[in-house]
């Protein structure tokens, strides 16, 4: 108890001159206390720099695809330049891709999610090489999935088409729903199994009927990201379902997507191309956000 | 007796069954990683074999001699990815310390979640970004500036100079940082807030300032998991498309400009693609390119999971 008990004695700074009683820092005190100001300033300034970026791109977004944004963009067809084409050929192959997509990328991950978390806990050789492949899957370029089905879809049947876009589209998702269905039915608890079985029901029906349903949420809010994730790509439709002028639902024959409209036109020297270009951009971006926003407001409750 | 052994056969049936579909669907999976390599690796197979080793060293991509090396792209690829490191790693570092320790809760979750959005922007949309904006910002300021002042400096003369277009190597190198810094940011985050409390608070028991403890007790208890993150953004970075396409330039040559017309893996293969007849060994250089593209990617994962491993 005789030890002093400011702070100067344990922080290394020494008490300067004669006036006791008030703490003075030293050098070294002053030193790491501004070392601190700047760290703090710099990571502030960093922090500010990202949010100022996604500012920024809302901002361009909006200034340059606002003026485009009409009725007649979305219920017109793409034209040649000068003819007032709009994207909705390009609006209808998209939602067309991505829904197929996701029809058959989320069966199959959810799947592959509950044999990873139900039988492939500690042990399971298998599961793990599993876990890993859907990691390397889920960090592939997308441009190399789009050369894959190019490969495994458009060359043997001799030409591109939306039905290929929609299976490039669905490997892309497939890993991340994978991951997702698997860390949320990790989460529900044993004793909800153990209380299945001991009721007597069988294994499929506890998995289905009660992890899958309490886990319900959490496996929704993957596969909306997943689709999120899907709606913007572009690199994976270049090789496959390659972008149509006309309007076709037709799966078997080249389709129009958004991403893809606004990859031609951007680079167009057509003013109104350009501007569709923006428009498209504008209106691929905010559905993305919409979506990420909307699961984030969800899961939060 | 007879009735409740039935179902429960017919239920022991059943479940075979379900575990059959699921491990049907795991080995989709498999089969799905696997044929990507193998055609990429099938379908690049006649470059591999033409060129022989001067498909690596060789810059020149000459369509009209039917002539391809990948030196270019591949230089390009990795410089950029290297540019776009050293610029988000500090900021993604600075902006997960600035979340998890400075601000208070409820603003760092508001911005937290503005970052993560950032994250899920489409990347074409960052190519036309950084297209709208970067590349005159670039071509106007930088270039000019740094022609001017560092031009006969020795060593860095060759680095800047360039016609002031604005697209090159530094400027995707830019567009890539943001694109993969919101993804750092968001595992940092996590990494930093699995630090026990109680190692934070004797750091400030002890009478560390905030930096100090962040540098000395927060950094090296979450290092590994750090660098898992840097790696596996490096990989997004490496195999970005749509985005680079836009600011790259598109010129297939070897040289020490940063600020001159480069390509990239991914971008030459998604710009040569639609001029390259099937079965042309264009073609299959651009499927070899690939296969190189997957390796790399391949690499960071691995790579990514032995450092975090490690901690466990």
């Amino acid at each position: 108890m005789t030890a002093s008990v400011t702070p100067a004695s344990s922080s290394g700074a020494g008490r300067t001159g004669s006036d006791s009683g008030r703490w003075r820092p030293g050098r070294k005190a002053m030193r790491r206390q501004m070392l601190d100001y700047v760290a703090t300033g710099v990571s502030i300034a960093a922090g500010s720099v990202l949010l100022l970026v996604l500012v920024s791109i809302l901002w361009t977004l909006l200034s340059r695809g606002l003026a485009g944004l009409s009725w007649a963009t979305v219920t017109h067809r793409m034209g040649p330049p000068g003819s007032g084409g709009g994207l909705a050929n390009a609006i209808v192959g998209s939602l067309l891709q991505t829904g197929l997509a996701l029809l058959m990328a989320a069966p199959v991950g959810l799947m592959c999610g509950i044999y990873l978390s139900e039988y492939g806990r500690k042990g399971n050789h298998f599961a793990s090489v599993v876990r890993f492949v859907a990691d390397m899957l889920m960090s592939a370029p997308s441009i190399l999935i789009g050369l894959f089905i190019y490969q495994l879809l458009v060359v043997p049947f001799g030409h591109f088409s939306g039905f290929s876009g929609a299976v490039a589209l669905a490997v892309l998702a497939l890993p991340l729903i994978v991951r997702t269905t698997e860390d949320m039915l990790c989460l529900v608890p044993t004793a909800m199994r153990e209380a299945g079985a001991a009721l007597g029901a069988a294994r499929w029906r506890v998995i289905l009927f009660l992890c899958l349903r309490s886990a319900r949420k959490g496996v929704t809010t993957g596969i909306l990201l997943a689709l999120a994730r899907m709606g913007g790509e572009t690199a994976p439709l270049l090789f496959t379902s390659l972008g149509n002028q006309t309007m076709s639902t037709d799966m078997t024959r080249p389709m129009a997507s958004l991403p893809i409209a606004i990859y031609q036109y951007a680079g167009a020297s057509y003013e109104d191309w350009v501007q569709l270009a923006w428009t498209g951009a504008l209106l691929v971006t905010f559905g993305v956000l919409l979506i990420n926003i909307t699961v984030r407001l969800s899961s939060r409750h | 007796m007879t009735p409740v052994l039935r179902s429960s056969h017919r239920k022991a049936g059943f479940d075979t069954v379900f575990h059959g579909l699921l491990l049907i669907c795991s080995l989709l999976v498999l089969a799905m990683l696997g044929g990507l390599i193998l055609l990429m690796a099938t379908g690049g197979w006649q470059a591999f074999a033409r060129f022989g080793l001067s498909f690596f060293t060789k810059a020149s991509w000459n369509p009209v001699r039917d002539v391809y090396g990948v030196l270019a792209p591949l230089l390009g690829t990795l410089v950029s990815t290297l540019i776009a490191m050293l610029i988000a790693v500090p900021m993604a570092f600075g902006t997960a310390f600035w979340l998890t320790y400075i601000a208070s809760g409820r603003f760092s979750s508001i911005v937290g979640t503005t970052i993560q959005l950032l994250a899920a922007v489409p990347s074409i949309i960052f190519g036309m970004w950084g297209f709208q904006t970067i590349v005159p910002f670039i071509a106007r300021d930088v270039q000019p500036f740094l022609n001017h002042h560092f031009r006969h400096v020795p060593g860095l003369g060759p680095i800047v100079s360039g016609p002031p277009v604005g697209t090159g190597l530094v400027t995707s190198g830019i567009v890539l940082a943001v694109m993969v810094a919101p993804f750092i940011t968001a595992v940092m985050v996590d990494v930093f807030g699995a630090v026990p409390p109680m190692l934070r608070e004797s750091a400030y028991g002890l009478g560390a300032t905030r930096w100090e403890m962040m540098r000395k007790i927060v950094v090296p208890w979450s290092r590994n998991g750090m660098i898992g993150a840097i790696v596996l953004g490096m990989g997004r970075a490496l195999g970005e498309t749509m985005a680079v396409t836009f600011i790259i330039g598109n010129v297939t040559t070897v040289g020490w400009s940063l600020f001159a017309p480069r390509s990239t893996v991914a971008s030459l293969i998604a710009l040569q693609f639609p001029e390259s007849p099937e079965g042309s060994i264009r073609l299959s250089s651009l499927m070899a390119l690939g296969f190189i593209l997957m390796l790399l990617s391949c690499v960071s994962l691995v790579l990514a999971r032995c450092l975090r491993g490690k901690r466990q």
